[in-house]
C-alpha cells in the first residue's frame, strides 16, 4: 500500500470542509464518538443536520467563527491506499497556510461551487499549487444539486478551468462533478448525474498515479548527522546519516563530497541491522565512504559528474509569511536548505506574481504578508541547490528571522547565478 | 490489465516505510540541532514505537539523549516494569519526573473527590523536569490522528518560556525543513510520529516484533463501570456507593494513568488480533478509553496550551 498526499484548496464557502467530512464519513473513517460530538456541536449551532464541516475545524476559534484558520492534517486509508490530506484555509489572508499545505502534496484537490464556477480564488489556488510543484489537479465541481445536476454547467466550468491549467502548464487534470452535502460522487456514485461516466472522487484518489517521471536522477544526499558509536565492537565505524533527497546510491558508486569537492567511493549503505546494496530517494540510511574526508552536517554527498552547484547567488520565488514586518531588499536571514543553515541576504526584490491574473508585475518596494514574488538571494557560504522544478527537496528552502527565530518565508530555487 | 497498469513502477515504498523514514529523519534533526534533547517515554505503544525509531536512527551508536518518564504514581505496575526493562536493554539513561514527590514536597496539591485524577498534575512536573535538566527539545509520540487539536500541531511545536502552546502563533512548516531555532528557556516539543495512525502503530509493532506491556492484550481484571467506561479497581480510584465491581475479560487501547484510562471488553490476545480489532473499531482510541478528554469539546486544546504533553 502506498501513500498519497493531498492538498485541498477552495474558497471559503464552496464546501471544502463538508467535502472532506463526507469523504471521511462515507469511507467509514469517522468514529461513533466523533459523530456524537459533532451532533452535539451541530445542535449547539442550531443546525438540523450534522455539519460535516465540523470534522475538520478543530480549534476553538475555528468552531466559534465557522472558519478554518490553520492547516489541518487528516488521515484515512482504504484497502488500496493511505491518504494524508493537508486541509488549508481558502481565504486570501491565509495564503501562507496554503503554501504550507501544498509544499508536501502530490495532488491538488480544488473545489468550486457549481453555481459560481471558476472565481478569482480558484485561479489563486491553482497558481499556488502549480508554483509549489504539484503536477496533478483534481477539480471537484461541488453543489451540483444546486445547479440542477446540469451537464452543460459542468462543461462550462471545466472549459474555464482547463484554460487556467493550460496556462500554468499542468498536464494532469481530472474534473469530477459532486454534491458533498448529500454525498453524490464523493464515495458513492451519484444517481442524479447518469451522464457522468468518470470515477467518483474516492475511486479517482485510490487509482491516480502520481509517480514523477521528471524526478531528479542524480544522487543528492544531504548529511544530517555523523554516526560514530563509542562502543568496542564498532570501534572504527564511521557513517553519515541522512535521507536521500534525490536519485539513488549504490555500493561502489563514485561520489563527490561538497563543499570540499573531494571524490570518494561508497563502501556501505546501512539501515539499522541491514546492509543495503542500493537505496533510492526518500530512504533514511547511513552511508560509509572509502576515504577519510572531513564530512559533517550540512555537507552533501552527490553523484560525481552530476554535482549540485555550490551557489552563493540565485533567484527564487518566495512567499513572505511574516505578519510582523514586510520583506524589503538588503534584509538578512538564516536560510535553511536541506540540512544546512547559513546566513543570507535578500539582495533584491525582482518582481511580484499576480496569482489571480498570472502576470509578473514590477516589484513593490517591500513584500507584505502573503506576497509571492521573485527575489535574488546572496548567501555568505555556498548552498548546494538544484532548481525546484527538477528537485523539490534540494530546490526548496525557508528563511528564518535571526532576531525572532520565526520562519518568515518559504522559497523555491529558480536559477543559479553564481 | 491495461497497458497503463502494466507500466507502473513495480517497487514502491510502502506507506509504513515512508512514515518510518520520515520519523527517522525528524529524530536525527533533533539530535543534530539541539544541545539537550530528551525522549518522553510513557511505556505506551506510541512511545514504544518512538523508542524503536530512535534506536534505528542512530544505530550502531546508542541513542544520544536520555529517556524521560513522568510518573504520576498511579501508573500500571506492568507498564513500569516494562519501561525499566526496555530502557536497560537499550543502554539508555532514564530520568523520572515524579508527581508523588512533587506532592510530597508540597509543590502540587492532589485533586479530591471521586473523579480525582493526576492527569493535570503531569503538566507542571513535565515542565519542571524539562527546566531542571535544561532540555531544549522533548520528543513525544503524539499523533495528529488522535485528536482534533493535535491535527493542527506542528512536527516541531514551539513552547514559550512558560512551556505553553499558542495554536494561533505556530511557525509555518514547509517541505521537510524544520526550524529548530529558539532562545534560552524556550523549548520545542517534537512529534516524529505526527503522520502515523493508530493502525500504522500496530502494524509497525507487528512488523518490528516489538514487545508491548501485557495490559494491551486480553486479561481478566476486576473493573467497575463509570460513564459507560470500564475502570480498573485500584487504590487510586475512589468508587461511588452505587458502583459495583465485577470481573471482565478486557484489554487497554491506550496506556495512561490508572485513574483516567478505561479498559475495553476484548478477547484480543495477539498483536494480530489487536490489528483486526483496531481496523474495524468504530470509536476513536481516546474516546474509548480516556476520561480526561470528555470534559469539553476543547479539553485537549486547553491542556496543550498549558504545556500538556
Amino acid at each position: 500500500m502506498d501513500l498519497l498526499r493531498i492538498a485541498t484548496a477552495g474558497s471559503v464557502d464552496d464546501g471544502k470542509s463538508t467535502l472532506i467530512g463526507r469523504l471521511l464519513y462515507d469511507s467509514k473513517q469517522v468514529f461513533e464518538d466523533t459523530m456524537a460530538s459533532l451532533q452535539r456541536a451541530s445542535e449547539a449551532q442550531g443546525l438540523e443536520e450534522v455539519n460535516l464541516a465540523l470534522l475538520t475545524d478543530g480549534l476553538r476559534a475555528e468552531r466559534e467563527q465557522g472558519i478554518t484558520i490553520d492547516v489541518a492534517y487528516r488521515y484515512f486509508a482504504t484497502p488500496k491506499r493511505k491518504f494524508i490530506i493537508a486541509d488549508s484555509p481558502g481565504h486570501v489572508q491565509y495564503t501562507r497556510n496554503m503554501v504550507t499545505g501544498a509544499s508536501t502534496a502530490d495532488l491538488a484537490l480544488i473545489l468550486v461551487d457549481a453555481r459560481n464556477g471558476v472565481v478569482s480564488q480558484t485561479r489563486r489556488h491553482a497558481a499556488i499549487c502549480s508554483l509549489l510543484g504539484i503536477r496533478h489537479f483534481a477539480l471537484c465541481v461541488n453543489k451540483m444539486d444546486l445547479a440542477g445536476w446540469s451537464q452543460n454547467r459542468l462543461h462550462e466550468i471545466e472549459d474555464a478551468f482547463r484554460a487556467i491549467t493550460d496556462h500554468l502548464g499542468v498536464e494532469q487534470v481530472t474534473v469530477i462533478p459532486v454534491a458533498a452535502a448529500p454525498g453524490d460522487n464523493v464515495v458513492d456514485r451519484s444517481t442524479n448525474m447518469p451522464w457522468y461516466e468518470g470515477p467518483t472522487l474516492l475511486q479517482f484518489l485510490e487509482t491516480v498515479e502520481v509517480a514523477d517521471p521528471a524526478r531528479h536522477a542524480a544522487l543528492r544526499f544531504p548529511v544530517q548527522y555523523v554516526l560514530r558509536p563509542q562502543r568496542d565492537e564498532y570501534h572504527d565505524y564511521r557513517a553519515y546519516a541522512g535521507t536521500i533527497a534525490a536519485g539513488e546510491v549504490r555500493v561502489g558508486d563514485e561520489v563527490t563530497v561538497l563543499p570540499i569537492g573531494a571524490r570518494t567511493r561508497v563502501t556501505g549503505i546501512d539501515r539499522y541491522h541491514e546492509s543495503l546494496e542500493s537505496a533510492d530517494s526518500g530512504t533514511a540510511v547511513a552511508i560509509r565512504i572509502a576515504d577519510n574526508i572531513d564530512v559533517s552536517r550540512g555537507h552533501m554527498i552527490v553523484a560525481s559528474g552530476h554535482a549540485a552547484p555550490a551557489a552563493t547567488r540565485f533567484t527564487a520565488d518566495l512567499c513572505w509569511m511574516s505578519d510582523g514586518k514586510p520583506l524589503c531588499a538588503r534584509q538578512q536571514f538564516w536560510i535553511k536548505h536541506t540540512t544546512r543553515r547559513v546566513k543570507c541576504m535578500v539582495e533584491s526584490l525582482d518582481d511580484r506574481l499576480d496569482v489571480e491574473n498570472y502576470e509578473r508585475l514590477a516589484s513593490p518596494e517591500c513584500f507584505p504578508l502573503n506576497e509571492i514574488g521573485r527575489v535574488t538571494i546572496k548567501t555568505l557560504e555556498p548552498v548546494f541547490i538544484d532548481p525546484y522544478a527538477i528537485s523539490r527537496d534540494t530546490g526548496s528552502f525557508i528563511l528564518i528571522d535571526p532576531a525572532t527565530h520565526l520562519t518568515v518565508a518559504g522559497g523555491m530555487v529558480r536559477e543559479v547565478l553564481a | 490489465m491495461t497497458l497503463e497498469q502494466a507500466t507502473l513502477p513495480a517497487a514502491r515504498h510502502s506507506d509504513l516505510d515512508t512514515v518510518e523514514a520520515e520519523a527517522i529523519f525528524i529524530m536525527r534533526e533533533v539530535a543534530a540541532e539541539f544541545e539537550r534533547p530528551a525522549l518522553l517515554f510513557s511505556g505506551g505503544k506510541d512511545s514504544i514505537v518512538l523508542l524503536r525509531i530512535a534506536e534505528k536512527a542512530f544505530w550502531p551508536a546508542k541513542i544520544p539523549f536520555p529517556v524521560v518518564h513522568v510518573d504520576t504514581g498511579h501508573n500500571f505496575p506492568e507498564v513500569l516494569a516494562f519501561r525499566d526493562r526496555r530502557v536497560a536493554e537499550l543502554g539508555a539513561k532514564l530520568i523520572v519526573g515524579s508527581v508523588q514527590e512533587a506532592i510530597d514536597r508540597g509543590e502540587l496539591v492532589e485533586e479530591r473527590g471521586v473523579r480525582a485524577s493526576r492527569n493535570r498534575l503531569q503538566t507542571p512536573v513535565l515542565l519542571n523536569t524539562i527546566a531542571k535538566h535544561e532540555f531544549n527539545a522533548a520528543l513525544g509520540g503524539a499523533r495528529r490522528d488522535e485528536e482534533k487539536a493535535r491535527a493542527k500541531e506542528r512536527v516541531f511545536s514551539f513552547r514559550d518560556d512558560f512551556g505553553q502552546w499558542d495554536p494561533r502563533n505556530q511557525r509555518p512548516e514547509l517541505w521537510h525543513l524544520f526550524n529548530a531555532m529558539h532562545m534560552k528557556g524556550e523549548h520545542m516539543r517534537v512529534f516524529p510520529l505526527s503522520n502515523w495512525t493508530e493502525l500504522d502503530i500496530w502494524s509497525y509493532i507487528e512488523r518490528e516484533d516489538l514487545e508491548v506491556p501485557s495490559i494491551y492484550f486480553t486479561h481478566e481484571r476486576e473493573v467497575f463501570e463509570r460513564d459507560g467506561m470500564l475502570m480498573s479497581v485500584s487504590p487510586y480510584l475512589q468508587m461511588l456507593p452505587q458502583e459495583k465491581t465485577f470481573k471482565e475479560r478486557v484489554r487497554y487501547r491506550t496506556v495512561g494513568d490508572m485513574t483516567c484510562t478505561a479498559a475495553l471488553r476484548s478477547e484480543a490476545s495477539t498483536i494480530h488480533d489487536v490489528i483486526a480489532e483496531v481496523a474495524v473499531a468504530r470509536i476513536t482510541e481516546r474516546g474509548a478509553s480516556r476520561a480526561d478528554d470528555k470534559f469539553s469539546e476543547a479539553a485537549m486544546e486547553d491542556r496543550k496550551r498549558e504545556g500538556y504533553f
